[in-house]
Order: structure tokens, then sequence, then C-alpha cells
């Protein structure tokens, strides 16, 4: 639980946040494809001061027994935190949070894979976070529906994520931690598929009216289409290097 | 015979109900089941409820204990939910420590009481940096007969609406007495939706959950503000379906606020 600012901030001045960005600007992000060497697929993403890597692996037969579905693969969704990469040190086991994250990421990206293609399999996912600031979890999954790609599991499309909200009356994409502690603060984590713009995770904390959860909605969904893109790239930049042309095993 | 096939073809025999319009117990789409509160059920609590949502039967519990408060906040007391999902309300609720889905249901209902700031956290406030009231609302699932979410956020309101704060004196709690009510600001009310294939229903009963495709829950205030939301499980929402559900849930939290 963070502490709201208490001091005066203007958050928005002139058209530029406290950053500099305009309100619908997202932080810079770089992700690449194909990073861990043991893993079916991986990724690695910058967003912001966010730094997160995630290894797939899978389909694989599913164990424990007792999970397995016979008609379609089942996800699990691992969202860790490295003690070191909050300001105050993290004990490394997860928590109550980690365990919500996990929950509904895996559940977000259900809805991207083509899970009836492989009954009786898991796929395994692992994302770590090793440094961050406002947004991982939406990060978190972005750089995993790249991995899972990256993987060469069947998807409807890519599963973009992006934090959306609220500080000091206006309605911004992608919040840094010094607006996430703004007095009005709203965060919505959000994702969706962008090309049949079906939404696929959303939790908000803060209160809003109903204009302006639909004006978020929106402004979700504008932000996934831009995160769709750097994911594209990192895939495209993959493959383009001959020695990621062929079959990987 | 397996379990999962079982409920494919209740599935089908839903869906296909759903296309004519028709709940499997006879509901509109939007209607919600008739709640019933049933308050002040255990003595031992600040401030109890029991709430029967069709057969879900909750019980929801508040007590004030003694805490520290946090170093970057020495004025304010703080909020913890905690929903436990006893074995003997499903067959698919396990004994041992919490899953997933208990984890999920104890942040989404925290995060409804939490985020309408209904509890003014300064007034708890005992010693500046030294002492505060910590707020533990804690809920036992009896009884599963869908919509668990909505059950137990009403409860925890209503709990919170009827719970008195122990008197504090000379650092010290005086059992069995009291220094007044707890101040409560506003009343938040949680709404949850089921979607089935296309179909979008609010309060879904047992069978309804058993199938669905994905869930939203929405906790807002009679301000009409929106304090928080979730969705969840492995479909997904349309924007004109969240409309539908955010204009529906101001309905119905005005019909359940009634009930408090």
């Amino acid at each position: 639980m963070s502490k709201k600012n208490t001091e005066e901030i203007e958050y928005v001045s002139k058209g530029k946040r406290v950053d500099g960005r305009k309100v619908d600007e997202i932080r810079p992000i770089s992700i690449k494809a194909g990073v861990l060497p043991n893993a079916d697929g991986s990724a690695y993403i910058e967003w912001g001061q966010n730094k997160i890597i995630v290894g797939v692996y899978g389909p694989k037969e599913a164990l424990p027994k007792h999970i397995a579905d016979p008609y379609k693969a089942v996800i699990r969704f691992q969202y860790g935190m490295a003690a070191f990469s909050v300001p105050e040190r993290k004990a490394p086991r997860p928590g109550r949070r980690e365990i919500e994250i996990s929950k509904v990421c895996g559940e977000a990206l259900e809805r991207a894979v083509f899970l009836e293609k492989f009954p009786n399999t898991m796929i395994e996912i692992q994302a770590q976070v090793l440094d961050s600031n406002a947004g991982s979890r939406v990060a978190a999954l972005t750089a995993a529906a790249v991995a899972l790609a990256d993987a060469g599991i069947p998807m409807r499309g890519l599963v973009s994520g992006c934090a959306i909200g609220r500080a000091g009356g206006h309605l911004i994409a992608d919040l840094n931690k010094t607006e996430e502690d703004a007095p009005d603060a709203v965060d919505l984590a959000f994702a969706a598929i962008s090309n049949s713009k079906e939404i696929v995770l959303m939790q908000m904390d803060g209160r809003v009216t109903e204009k302006e959860f639909k004006e978020l909605m929106e402004l979700g969904l504008k932000s996934a289409e831009k995160v769709h893109e750097f994911q594209k790239k990192a895939l495209i930049e993959k493959y383009k290097n001959p020695e990621n042309q062929g079959d990987k095993k | 015979m397996n379990e999962e096939l079982l409920w494919t073809l209740r599935k089908n025999k839903i869906v296909s109900m759903l296309k004519e319009n028709k709940r499997l117990d006879d509901r509109a789409f939007d209607e919600f089941r008739q709640a019933k509160i049933q308050l002040e059920f255990s003595k031992c609590a600040e401030g109890s409820a029991r709430v029967l949502l069709g057969k879900t039967d909750v019980i929801v519990g508040v007590k004030l204990g003694l805490a520290e408060p946090y170093a970057d906040s020495p004025t304010e007391g703080s909020i913890s939910c905690n929903v436990e999902l006893l074995s003997m309300a499903d067959a698919s609720f396990e004994a041992g420590p919490p899953r997933p889905e208990a984890v999920e249901i104890s942040r989404v209902v925290d995060r409804g009481i939490r985020e309408s700031h209904c509890i003014d956290l300064e007034s708890l406030c005992l010693v500046e940096g030294e002492k505060v009231w910590s707020v533990f609302i804690d809920a036992n699932v009896l009884n599963l007969d869908g919509n668990m979410y909505d059950a137990v956020s009403l409860g925890a309101i209503a709990s919170l609406l009827t719970a008195k704060v122990p008197k504090f004196e000379d650092g010290k709690i005086v059992k069995e007495e009291f220094s007044g009510k707890l101040k409560i600001l506003n009343k938040p009310i949680m709404t949850s939706f089921a979607k089935i294939n296309d179909f979008v229903l609010v309060d879904p009963n047992l069978a309804e959950e058993k199938v669905l495709d994905a869930r939203f829950h929405v906790s807002s205030s009679e301000d009409n503000m929106f304090n928080a939301c979730q969705k969840a499980d492995a479909g997904s929402f349309k924007q004109n379906e969240i409309e539908f559900c955010l204009e529906n849930a101001l309905k119905k939290a005005k019909d359940l606020r009634k009930l408090l």
C-alpha cells in the first residue's frame, strides 16, 4: 500500500505531465523476443523503469496430473518480484498481491491462446520483475504475450496491456509512480487483444464517474494498440535474423 | 461420469435457454435475487451480518484491534479484509491454505471497501504515531449458490454500519465497553456480472457461475461513483458490454443499498 502524495503537485500543466509526457503518451517501451536459451519462448521488456523477463515452457505434460484438462491446455502464470526490485525490500515468497496478479494475468492470456489445440497439457509462464516503477503487471502481461508467440504457440492475437487512470483530475495513459500516488489517483490495469478489441484484463482502484470510466476504456484500447506495435516489432526483429528462421530444436 | 463433460452439457442447456431470453431460475438477465441480511449474528464481533443471496450464505464479522500505524501514515488506522471459502460451502472448495480464488475475492472485496473511503482512517487514530485501530473484516462463506462476491461485500458494509468501537483507556481496550459506533461515510455496493457466450447476466447463480466465460465485479457508492472493478476468468468483454454492466451496477446497487 503506497502513501498518497500530500504536497500539491500540478499533474498536468500546459498539456504536459510531471515527466514531460502528453496525457495519452506512454513511457518508452522496448521488447526483445527470445532472450532465454533454455525456455521454449521468452521475452524481455523495458517499460519506463520497469524491467521484466518472461520465460515460457510448453505445451508440456500437465503435472500434477489432476490439473490436466482433457479438452484444453492449462495456463499457469507466475508473476514474481525480485526482492530488490522495489524501494522497500520485498520478501521473495509470493504474497496476496502476486497471487492475484498471477491469476488474472493467466486468465487474460487464456482468451488469446488456442488452448483447445493442446488437451492434457500445460503452458507455464513465469514473469519476474527485476526493477519496477508503476505498471509492472501490464508490462509483464505484455511481455508474456510476446514470449508465448516466441514459443510458437498459436494465438488469436497478442494481449497488449497498459495502465490507464487519473491524476490531478486528468485522465492519463501509463501512470508513473508519482501519478499513482496522486490524492485523486485512479489506477486501471487494462489489457486487450488488439485485433478483436476484446478486453481481457481490467482491475481498477480509485473513484470514477460512469463518464470517466467509459473514457478510460477508450483510452485503454487506444494505448493497447500502441503497445501492440512494440510487440509486433519485437517478433519481427527476432525473425529477421536468419539464425532464428529455422526450427528451434 | 466426467464432471467436465457434465458441465459442458449443462452449458449447452443454459446457452440454448439464454438464446430464448430465459435463465434457469426464470430471472430476467438484469434481475438480482432477493437478498436478506441478518444483523448482529455474532455477539463477539464488533459488528456482524449474515447474508443470504439465493442459497448463497455468508457471514461477515468486523473486529477492531490495536495496532501501530505505518510509518508513512502515523495518523491513520488500517483495514484488512479476508474471505475464507470453507470447504463445506461447495464440493469444489478444498480445505487447506487459501487458494488463488480465495485470495482474489479477499482483495476485490477489500478494494471495494477501501477505495470508497467509507471508513475514515483518520478517525481510527488513538495516539499519533503510536496507536491506531485496525479494522479487520473477516468473511466465512458457508454455502455457495453463486455470486459470493456481492454477498460478502454486502455483509461487509452491513457489519461495518453496525460496528461499535471498543473503549480505549490508559493504553488498553476496556472489555465489553464501547466508545461509540464506527464512523461510516458511504455505502459501497458490489455488483457482479457473468458473461456466458455473448450474454451478460447480473448476479449469476451457481450453475451460471460454473459455466461462465468471464466475470466482472464493480463497486459503487451512493454518489454514483465507481470505487473499484475487476474482470476475471478466461473470457473477454467488449466495450459495450462493460458499459451495460456499469449502467446496471448503479441501478442494482441502489436497490441493494435499501436493505442496509
